[in-house]
């Protein structure tokens, strides 16, 4: 602006003064500076070259650019969290407004990097990999709005996965500066690993009001049912190892226990049981000679032998997941994965998704002091449920556990369902596998309902032009006593249908001609049922070798006293 | 050339303009598109930016190692500090229940005995005779897991005249309270005017609730039980059938939604009440209240009452209640109201509009298949919600209302033997239903998972897990009378059935009194035949769950059933299509008798039939279990000590269950050869008393039932071709017309 200023008083004055030789001069200069202005403002207004230039600085784009944001110690902190919370207390349900489409608006705020007053950052890793899917995973989703005045719920981006990594006060302070939090209204987060030593609660312990908690590891003491999300604990394995889905069916072992940190009190427990069963289990633990590191996380030792984790759980049909210091663990989802029936021993934990899903028909559920009777227990399962249990193990893994965008997405669905109940997902949606939806049969109407006879049918008699046949069918049917009403559906647009209120009597009618025999007709017919199997997929059409007769058809008994005497006399 | 000069100065001047007005323009753009830079650079940052994925590698969230607590405490440790925690409001059955109670006698319910002097309300004493009539009952409080008080607790509002004194004092003194643990405690109302909490106004220490209207907040997940709000009018057993008889299509009935009930003017609760009039448009949503209750209403009565009262009586409630497809149930003073359990009756879809009610079975019942659940906060939006569901919604929210009021509401039996089933799931946990079993029929009080954990092992859910029975059957022989000679009908029947390509294995249950024949004098037959020998010798062992029948299906047979294979192999393939159902060949049927006021039984010839008898029928192996562990010693032992009435009362529990009639194949009559002199189970039938006996049964199994649970058939099955005009070769089961 001050630039342009000078020029606009000097520029008029000068010109009057100007020799040819200049002139000249002067007429290229602006010329040039002319033609260099307008080729700037094209390409200012070409969208296209925006989005490419766009691009280019995004991929300079890093969290170490983020906006720092210095909190004051006197920085208000939010309260505890209210254990008595639930969606109509806590949840303004008017930020999410009527919405015809039943599916709440997500606005996530931008990144920030919070640091104390001293310039120590609350938290020592900062953005993870896995928060950074997640949220980017929402932000692609139907769900995600940039509109932070229609959203109805709020996820910060800080993160708070793992509150080991986490300044506990700080944290909590940098959720109170955020522009809308509100008392934590709306707000979501996520966690996995809550507590830390020694006592490992099982909630985060960030005090944030009145925000919704997606957690991993919620007891049923700390777990607000209606409210709070149990999530699982992701397992990092899940994107780095392929493991193909198995058949369902018996494996190698029948037991397994691969977890490294279980507590020596059951790890001596776990052992009587291999002494008892001798080799149905299998019990795994660390490996001594390896190094610790990311090797070491994929190998499991018994005995001096090695194997392959978690490609070992593909051997088991169960497979044990025992709690530590914390209840939720992530080798429930590597077991999933594998396709094995996860055997969970965690008094009081929360399932994942427990509010939808159905574990029952997916894990086996021990009380921990039951342990020592678990080979008992797990014996007396029929066959073909754990069959069933195996598919519908890796059926939850790859629905709900295989990556964070899945985790997101499933936690925000269920929010959703709360909001919306009307047009909540059913049990069959969240609960059946893909290979049950095509071949089970779900109809609204389930109920074995023998209606009464008052109430009668109605005929519907499709014609085309066969006038006579149409009078003859039309005679016969009207002598039904429990015909309630005759609909005829004229399908000819060349002609108008008789006149109406005709007495049906059809005295020369003919024999029905011969249309069904046609073999060109049975071809197209066979031609329609191809064509329709292959549409739904699969055909749907079942074959049975009976007919229903009445009861007392064709039996040697007067006709007078049968209710349908007259069956079967065509 | 002054001309040019001029011109060309003007074109200078011209040009210097488009300059600066170039220059002055595109500096506002310049300098936006500079921020715009600004704003890519930062994008993720800035408020109002999309949220984009950051590129680059991050740490991730955890280390791989996660935590390693040898050091920590023992679990076991861990565990018992939870018992002295989590006690009162925290209560969960982890920290207030003692699970080694169940551990030696299984489930079993002790009710103390009732003392002298003591009033009781009539629905406790209901629930008190649900709960000894059942199987879950023991009166031996050391074998006990769970125990009821014979304290009336239902009523605890200290206004009512139903409220019992003293509780306090007279709870503690019981010598087996043991600081209430393994109790529960039921309870219809709490609290009073004004504020009416949810505190029964006594210690219930360790003990469970199983409460009415009791809220989320109060709620102890896993540990209470929410009950629904019923009348004293409420039937103690047998109870009401759902009011939908057919489907209408398109399914909207004459309103949308209704409601008609009390307006409270001020106080708890009023609110939601008090603006129903603003949806209320007296054409397909009518919301009536009326002000007029309690004494002294007048004195409070506000601008609307008058209109609203007289709106009020123009319109018949039992009217509205089954011409809605919607009906509103908003929280009174208390969450719960009886409206909910009307309106479930009445195929009348309720819209839930009280805030925190923790609904009843939440635990188990999927409210969301059944109801639209709605937000008191968002009243206004219910007509267009309601309206927004679809017609198919509707009609799957319809029939399952009519399910769940008969599995679990309509009698305070069921409400009893629900509470009791859910608490038992909780105690077996391994062996607890899938919520599948709770919200499908025929319901979890049908579904026992003692039989089975895997669905597919019922004959109920092939058809939602797309899978199929097993194709083969067992067959189970009754046999009483001696084995003298080879030509014997068993004998026949034996080879007949094990010829059956279905057949997987015989049982012969020998239920006679002379010692077993030799090995080798039954047939040889491909097929396993497998002797069993009766340990009691009564005729309920036929019905017994036989570890040894490896099939679905069971064919069941006397001894002296004539059946061919091919009419086994035609049953069987029928049975595939129907495997809830009894599918067989002797249909008999029964009558109310209007003279003698009383259910008869008939085997004439009839044009229906409501019984298969199981002298020659096939059904599922869970029907075996349901009829040794569900009905009650009284009728097993009555039938057991006739010798009789087994196959009725199959037929009765089958009928229950499914809710449909039994299945008659074929054409064929008689399935007995008519001369057997010698033996007994001949003269059993030839018994004049016989006959009379299966009146007699018929109306002792219609009144534990509470009901009359066979349904009539007009329809037998019989092979596509049969009787029909084609050559007999083309027929698959032409035996079948060889009578």
């Amino acid at each position: 602006m001050y630039a342009s200023g000078k020029y606009s008083s000097r520029g008029p004055a000068l010109i009057p003064r100007m020799k040819t030789k200049h002139r000249i001069y002067y007429i290229t200069l602006f010329s040039v500076v002319l033609l260099g202005l307008i080729a700037t403002g094209m390409f200012q207004f070409w969208p296209h070259s925006i989005e490419s230039a766009a691009d280019w600085t995004l991929d300079k784009r890093s969290v170490h650019d983020a906006p720092l944001v210095h909190l004051p110690v006197s920085s208000p902190i939010p309260e505890r969290g209210d254990l008595s919370c639930r969606m109509h207390t806590c949840f303004d349900v008017y930020r999410c407004g009527y919405n015809p489409k039943n599916k709440i608006k997500v606005y996530i705020y931008p990144l920030q990097k919070f640091v104390d007053e001293l310039g120590v950052p609350i938290s020592s890793t900062g953005l993870s990999r896995e928060y950074n899917d997640l949220l980017s995973a929402i932000s692609d989703s139907d769900f995600y709005t940039d509109d932070v005045t229609r959203a109805c719920l709020f996820i910060p981006s800080t993160d708070v996965l793992n509150q080991n990594s986490l300044r506990i006060r700080e944290t909590a302070q940098a959720l109170a500066m955020l522009p809308r939090w509100d008392k934590g209204m709306n707000h979501l987060l996520f966690n996995m690993l809550p507590g830390g030593p020694p006592d490992y609660n099982t909630a985060l312990d960030v005090p944030r009001d009145r925000a919704l908690l997606a957690g991993g590891g919620f007891s049923t003491w700390t777990y607000r049912q209606g409210y709070d999300v149990s999530i699982p604990v992701y397992s990092p394995l899940s994107a780095d190892v392929e493991l193909p889905e198995r058949q369902p069916g018996p494996r190698r072992y029948f037991i397994l226990s691969s977890q490294t940190a279980i507590h020596r009190e059951y790890r001596a427990e776990l052992e009587r049981l291999k002494e008892e069963n001798g080799e149905a289990l299998l019990l795994l633990d660390k490996c001594s000679n390896l190094s610790q590191g990311a090797a070491s996380a994929r190998k499991r030792c018994c005995k001096g032998q090695v194997y392959d984790y978690p490609h070992i759980l593909q051997e088991s049909s169960f497979c044990v997941v025992l709690r530590g210091a914390r209840l939720g663990q992530a080798a429930l989802s590597d077991v999933l994965q594998a396709g094995c029936v996860p055997v969970i021993l965690a008094d009081s934990y929360i399932l994942p998704f427990s509010e939808v899903l159905d574990w029952k028909r997916a894990s086996v559920v021990i009380p921990e002091e039951k342990l020592s009777e678990m080979y008992t227990i797990l014996k007396n399962i029929p066959h073909r449920q754990v069959e069933e249990m195996q598919r519908q193990a890796r059926w939850f893994w790859e629905a709900y556990f295989s990556s964070m965008k899945a985790i997101g997405l499933t936690t925000l669905q269920i929010i959703n369902d709360r909001i919306y109940p009307y047009a909540a997902r059913t049990y069959e949606q969240w609960n059946n596998p893909p290979v049950v939806k095509w071949s089970s049969v779900n109809s609204p109407l389930f109920l074995p309902l023998i209606p009464p006879r008052a109430p009668g049918f109605t005929a519907v008699v499709l014609t085309y032009d066969r006038v006579e046949s149409l009078f003859r069918v039309i005679t016969e049917i009207s002598k039904v006593p429990s015909l309630a009403k005759l609909l005829v559906v004229w399908n000819n647009q060349n002609k108008s249908p008789p006149e109406g209120e005709k007495k049906f009597k059809c005295p020369e009618c003919t024999a029905i001609d011969g249309l069904s025999l046609d073999q060109t007709h049975m071809v197209e017919r066979s031609e329609c049922i191809n064509k329709f199997a292959s549409v739904f997929g699969t055909m749907p059409l079942k074959v049975v070798e009976h007919r229903a007769d009445p009861v007392l058809y064709k039996d040697d008994f007067p006709e007078k006293l049968k209710s349908f005497p007259n069956i079967g006399s065509l | 050339m002054q001309a040019k000069k001029r011109y060309l100065t003007l074109f200078s001047a011209g040009a210097c303009l488009i300059l600066l007005f170039c220059f002055g323009g595109i500096q506002v753009p310049l300098s936006r598109g500079a921020s715009r830079r600004d704003d890519r650079s930062l994008a993720g940052y800035r408020p109002g930016a999309r949220w984009r994925h950051f590129p680059g590698s991050l740490q991730p969230f955890s280390p791989r190692e996660q935590d390693d607590h040898n050091e920590h405490i023992s679990p076991r440790q861990k565990r018992d500090a939870n018992l002295g925690v989590y006690g009162g409001k925290r209560c969960r059955m982890e920290s207030c229940f003692d699970f080694s109670m169940c551990k030696k006698n299984g489930f079993k319910v002790y009710v103390y005995p009732q003392q002298k002097g003591e009033k009781m309300s009539e629905s406790y004493q209901n629930i008190l005779s649900s709960i000894e009539g059942s199987m879950f009952y023991t009166p031996d409080p050391g074998q006990a897991c769970l125990f009821v008080l014979s304290l009336d607790t239902l009523d605890r509002d200290q206004l009512s005249p139903q409220y019992v004194h003293n509780l306090k004092v007279k709870v503690q003194s019981l010598h087996l309270w043991n600081g209430g643990k393994n109790h529960i405690i039921f309870n219809l109302y709490s609290g009073t005017w004004p504020d009416y909490t949810e505190d029964l106004g006594f210690d219930i220490g360790l003990a469970m609730l199983a409460k009415a209207s009791i809220s989320t907040e109060n709620f102890r997940p896993g540990f209470d039980v929410s009950i629904p709000l019923f009348s004293k009018e409420h039937p103690r057993t047998g109870g009401e059938r759902g009011y939908l008889k057919h489907n209408t299509i398109p399914p909207y009935r004459k309103y949308m939604l209704v409601f008609k009930g009390k307006r409270y003017l001020t106080g708890i609760g009023s609110d939601t009440r008090n603006a129903l009039y603003h949806v209320h448009n007296s054409e397909d949503v009518v919301l009536l209240t009326t002000c007029k209750h309690g004494k002294d209403w007048q004195k409070h009565k506000d601008a609307r009452c008058d209109k609203d009262n007289a709106e009020y009586d123009k319109y018949d409630y039992r009217e509205m209640l089954y011409n809605s497809t919607f009906c509103l149930v908003p929280r009174g003073r208390r969450l719960g109201s009886f409206r909910f359990l009307e309106a479930l009756q009445a195929a009348c879809v309720p819209v839930m509009l009280s805030n925190g009610w923790e609904l009843p079975f939440s635990e188990i019942i999927d409210w969301n298949t059944a109801a639209v659940i709605g937000d008191e906060r968002l009243l206004l939006q219910i007509p267009s919600t309601v309206r927004s569901i679809h017609q198919d919604k509707i009609l799957s929210l319809r029939h399952q209302t009519q399910f769940l009021w008969e599995a679990y509401f309509n009698s305070v039996e069921k409400i009893v033997l629900t509470t009791l089933e859910i608490i038992q799931d909780r105690v077996l946990q391994h062996t607890s239903r899938s919520n599948l079993m709770w919200n499908s029929l025929p319901g979890g009080l049908f579904t026992l998972p003692q039989y089975s954990t895997y669905l597919g092992d019922f004959p109920f859910y092939y058809a939602k897990l797309g899978v199929k029975p097993y194709t083969k059957f067992t067959a189970i022989v009754h046999v009483v009378s001696p084995l003298v000679s080879q030509s014997q009908p068993v004998m026949k029947l034996l080879v007949a059935v094990a010829k059956s390509q279905y057949c997987a294995q015989v049982i012969v249950l020998w239920n006679c009194d002379k010692p077993l024949p030799a090995k080798h004098r039954w047939p040889v037959t491909s097929v396993p035949v497998i002797v069993i020998e009766g340990e009691s010798k009564v005729i309920s062992s036929r019905f017994l769950p036989y570890d040894t029948i490896p099939t679905d299906a069971v064919l069941s047979l006397d001894e002296d059933t004539v059946l061919s294979t091919t009419e086994v192999d035609f049953a069987f393939t029928v049975w595939l299509s129907f495997p809830d159902r009894i599918v067989g060949y002797p249909a008999r049927s029964h009558f109310w008798d209007g003279n003698k006021e009383r259910w008869g039984y008939t085997s004439k010839w009839t044009n229906d039939y409501s019984m298969v008898l199981t002298g020659a029928a096939i059904y599922h192996k869970y029907y075996h279990y349901l009829y040794t562990t569900y009905l009650p010693a009284s009728l097993k032992g009555m039938v057991d000590q006739m010798s009789n009435c087994e196959d009725i009362l199959m037929n009765f529990l089958v009928s229950s269950v499914s809710k449909l009639p039994p299945i008659k194949v074929t054409q064929k009559k008689q399935y007995k050869e008519p001369m057997m002199g010698q033996s007994a189970r001949a003269s059993r039938w030839a018994d004049p008393d016989h006959f009379a006996q299966r009146q007699t049964c018929m109306n002792k199994f219609a009144s534990w039932f509470g009901t009359m649970p066979l349904v009539h058939s007009q329809m037998r099955l019989d092979p596509v071709l049969f009787k029909d005009q084609v050559s007999i070769l083309r027929k698959k089961y032409r035996d079948i017309e060889r009578l």
